[in-house]
């Protein structure tokens, strides 16, 4: 198990404090923030480069708070790969063995192994300089691997590469976690990247942790505006609750009346995901709880499904899929009917 | 009409390249010409029998390789102390670091007159320094440590400027990496740091070197004797006129011209080869 226990660390002049996590081993979790919210701060300071001001840091069961990086076995990728640049890629992937001083047929086997899990054989007599960037990325987590640590950390791994290598690097971290089981931190400011990746996530932001839990739990539940503005939860109302209802409450807002299935007090925000919301042309006479009539504003294009803007007021974000916009015949300006169940309504 | 007015275009643009071009390889083969002549000067201006005596004069083979030597030894010197201090500049913020940048190269702006007046001051036999090295039978006035003090003084903020930006340019990321992969901080510096920064050391271990060679005002202070070839040309020169001063000067600019130009092209080939 790796946890942190209110760590405060300072850089120059930005600090993160009272970061708590903890991760089972075996655990892929990601860290999630915008730039600039400290991630790489945070990962350099689990891997030993920053003293930490306060808090303590704990790795399989030992106290590493103050211990030398080169002394807790973890492996390190930076976005830029970081590789030696007066060094072949075998003498990268096998630094960590050398100046280990571990004895040279062992240096010789380690390094077929991890060639026979991460396919690089073709570059080993290559410098750095003449790779591209999933095979950078590629020999840089062969490198991580090498030394067989107990914690592997990836700073935004994937950020730079084109969307094809990226894909590829994707499905080869996936099936490394799954092949040798390490425990893994990845930090990327890309939350569908969480999505995809992820047993387990963290937000990081204004110098802390906003959230942590599984990527369903934060998807769906983000517990404040910044967790579900960069999880791009489209509809966050401010408001307050009026009112009880038998199994839940109910959540006023400047022009709707929500009725959900939380019992949180002193929610000043409501939240729907666009894809949580139905949409019709047919509008009922009767109006039901979470049903409301309004005018479509705005349509975009959003891959493969499109983004209809009802304005009801307020305006309410949905998603509609390709086949059931044209089958609707959605147009601007046209009346419809949006409707919502009562436990896709999240207080915070 | 497009298609010509196209070409004329690109004609017109070759030409505006082919005057730059021409500005700057004459703005830039005036400043060489400017350094050449007078330095090919002086070795044609004496003719052969006199350059050959002036070879052949252990005098000058002597001072010539004292000078060499002592400017090796100061750059040793150099890089032992000089090194450390870059990597730290490089690196680590502290208090009053702009004072130590800026202390490092006022030896670069002092006249050297002056530098050699004030190091005797501080190591002359009755001086603090000259004290403590004078009792383990160390002197600085008239003697190859004194030559090596004034060039040292004079010449290490060239190494340390030179080191300081090679080692800036070595990403802290690399250093970090290579911390988790388990090498410890001396490992990093010797594995890692040093060899990506070894050619701006070595940039500045030369001009250190170079600048030590060519060193007059200092050492001329503190240590008259023995003579390096600055002192010797000047001395000939006060005692026999031109005519003695030149020959000497011209031997220490050939063997001056022979190793750096010779270090030049080395450097240059190994660069290539990287």
């Amino acid at each position: 198990m790796i946890s942190l226990k209110s760590v405060r660390v300072e850089f120059r002049r930005f600090a993160l404090q009272d970061i708590s996590l903890e991760l089972e081993t075996g655990d892929y979790f990601m860290l999630v923030g915008p730039t600039g919210a400290g991630k790489t701060l945070l990962m350099e300071t689990i891997a030993g480069l920053h003293p930490v001001k306060s808090g303590e840091i704990w790795i399989e069961g030992r106290d590493v708070t103050r211990l030398e990086p080169e002394k807790r076995h973890i492996g390190m990728v930076y976005q830029d790969c970081a590789l030696l640049p007066h060094l072949s890629v075998a003498e990268n992937i096998v630094f960590g063995l050398k100046v280990r001083r571990v004895a040279n047929g062992e240096i010789k086997r380690k390094l077929a192994e991890i060639v026979s899990i991460i396919k690089v054989e073709h570059l080993l007599e290559r410098k750095p300089g003449k790779l591209s960037g999933g095979e950078k990325q590629k020999v840089a987590l062969a490198r991580a691997l090498a030394t067989s640590p107990r914690l592997l950390l990836l700073d935004e791994p994937l950020s730079s590469l084109d969307p094809e290598s990226r894909e590829m690097l994707q499905q080869e971290l996936k099936r490394l976690h799954r092949e040798l089981g390490i425990t893994v931190i990845h930090i990327t400011h890309d939350f569908d990247e969480a999505l995809l990746l992820g047993k387990h996530i963290a937000v990081i932001g204004e110098g802390g942790i906003r959230q942590a839990g599984t990527p369903e739990e934060v998807f769906r539940r983000p517990s404040s505006e910044f967790v579900a503005r960069f999880t791009r939860m489209r509809n966050i109302f401010a408001g307050k609750i009026s009112g009880q209802t038998g199994d839940g409450s109910v959540f006023r807002t400047d022009g709707m009346e929500l009725v959900t299935t939380s019992r949180k007090t002193g929610a000043t925000h409501a939240c729907i995901r666009p894809d949580d919301i139905d949409i019709s042309t047919s509008l009922a006479s009767h109006p039901a709880p979470n049903s409301f009539i309004g005018t479509i504003t705005r349509i975009d294009e959003v891959g493969m499904a499109y983004h209809i803007f009802v304005n009801v007021p307020p305006e309410v974000c949905c998603l509609v899929t390709r086949r059931s916009f044209r089958e609707m015949g959605l147009t601007v300006g046209k009346k419809v009917q949006i409707h919502f169940a009562p436990d896709s309504v999240h207080i915070f | 009409m497009a298609v010509v007015k196209k070409s004329e275009d690109a004609g017109r643009k070759s030409i505006i390249r082919y005057r730059f071009l021409m500005l700057f390889t004459l703005l830039g083969l005036i400043i060489v010409l400017f350094i050449l002549i007078p330095l090919a000067k002086v070795v044609f201006l004496s003719d052969k029998e006199s350059l050959w005596q002036a070879f052949i004069d252990p005098t000058t083979i002597n001072s010539i390789l004292l000078t060499l030597g002592a400017a090796l030894i100061t750059t040793a010197i150099g890089f032992i102390f000089g090194v450390p201090l870059a990597y730290m500049l490089a690196r680590y913020d502290f208090p009053l670091k702009s004072v130590v940048e800026g202390l490092i190269d006022l030896p670069i702006v002092v006249p050297h007159t002056a530098a050699g007046i004030a190091l005797l001051f501080v190591f002359g036999r009755n001086y603090l320094l000259g004290k403590w090295f004078g009792a383990v039978g160390v002197q600085f006035v008239d003697s190859l440590a004194g030559i090596v003090i004034a060039m040292l003084f004079v010449s290490v903020p060239f190494l340390i400027d030179s080191a300081k930006e090679g080692f800036k340019k070595v990403d802290v990321r690399l250093e970090n990496v290579s911390r988790t992969l388990g090498a410890s901080p001396w490992q990093v510096f010797y594995r890692v740091t040093f060899p990506l920064a070894w050619r701006s050391i070595l940039a500045g271990n030369l001009m250190m070197w170079a600048r030590g060679i060519s060193e007059f005002g200092a050492i001329v202070i503190l240590a008259y004797y023995p003579m390096v070839t600055p002192t010797l040309i000047y001395q000939r020169f006060e005692s026999y006129g031109l005519s003695k001063a030149i020959p000497v000067a011209a031997i220490l600019i050939l063997v001056c011209a022979f190793i750096f130009i010779g270090v030049r092209t080395l450097l240059h080939s190994r660069q290539k080869d990287d």
